[in-house]
């Protein structure tokens, strides 16, 4: 299936991208396992994988890294919030 | 729309009385205002995730008029480049008892600072910054996880 990612932040700063489509490969059903699958890239993708409180959001609402993915979800992630 | 997401200042007089507390009879009006601090940093940016942050803040607010009894309610973020002074932040809450808008007030910036997409990048004269996420913000969300 393919999803949307999206970057915020430090993250999208590093990466040089705020989005992509990825087409996951089957086993790949959780935001635990994309971020895995974008970490295997090596750098700097890496950095997903050592950003200290990684959070997730799924089609706009904060999620678990455990939260099933379907076809065409957008999957976000970014460092925590700093707003206020 | 009680929530705005938008690069535009606002009035804080003017959007306490658009709350229309004085006709419909409320007894209290409590707000805050957010400032970007000064010091040494030169201007301070503010992203966010489009979409996401609007919802973020309605559901905010949502979850204070389940707490508290409320009459009006209005929060305005401001995203982009901001210099020191500028305001950031607006929450205003109007009800028939200070107590309510008071501790309302207080929850929705508290609930706002860790739930909602904003990331904060400082430019100093050393360079930029992405701000750290504080500890002390978690804490104040927890107070009111455990209490109601």
């Amino acid at each position: 299936m393919t999803v949307k990612v999206l970057y915020f932040a430090s993250l999208r700063e590093a990466f040089g991208v705020a989005e992509e489509a990825l087409v996951l490969p089957p086993g790949v059903t959780t935001p635990a396992g994309l971020r895995d699958h974008i970490v295997a890239r090596g750098e700097p993708w890496a950095q997903l994988g050592r950003t200290k409180n990684l959070r997730c959001a799924v089609n706009q609402a904060m999620a678990g890294f455990d939260a099933a993915l379907g076809p065409g979800d957008e999957v976000a992630f970014f460092p925590p919030v700093t707003g206020g | 729309m009680p929530v705005s997401v938008q690069e535009a200042d606002f009035d804080v007089g003017a959007e306490i009385e658009a709350l229309g507390a004085r006709t419909d009879n409320a007894g209290a009006v409590a707000s805050f205002v957010g400032l970007v601090r000064g010091g040494e940093i030169l201007a301070m940016t503010l992203e966010h995730y489009p979409g996401m942050t609007e919802k973020a803040l309605a559901e905010i607010v949502v979850e204070a008029r389940r707490r508290w009894q409320l009459l009006g309610v209005r929060v305005i973020h401001r995203v982009g480049r901001l210099s020191p002074g500028e305001r950031i932040v607006f929450v205003a809450v109007s009800s028939s008892h200070r107590h309510d808008a008071f501790a309302a007030c207080e929850f929705i910036m508290d609930y706002l600072k860790t739930q909602a997409p904003f990331w904060k990048r400082e430019d100093t004269v050393a360079g930029g910054r992405w701000v750290d996420a504080r500890e002390s913000d978690d804490a104040a969300l927890a107070r009111w996880r455990g209490g109601a």
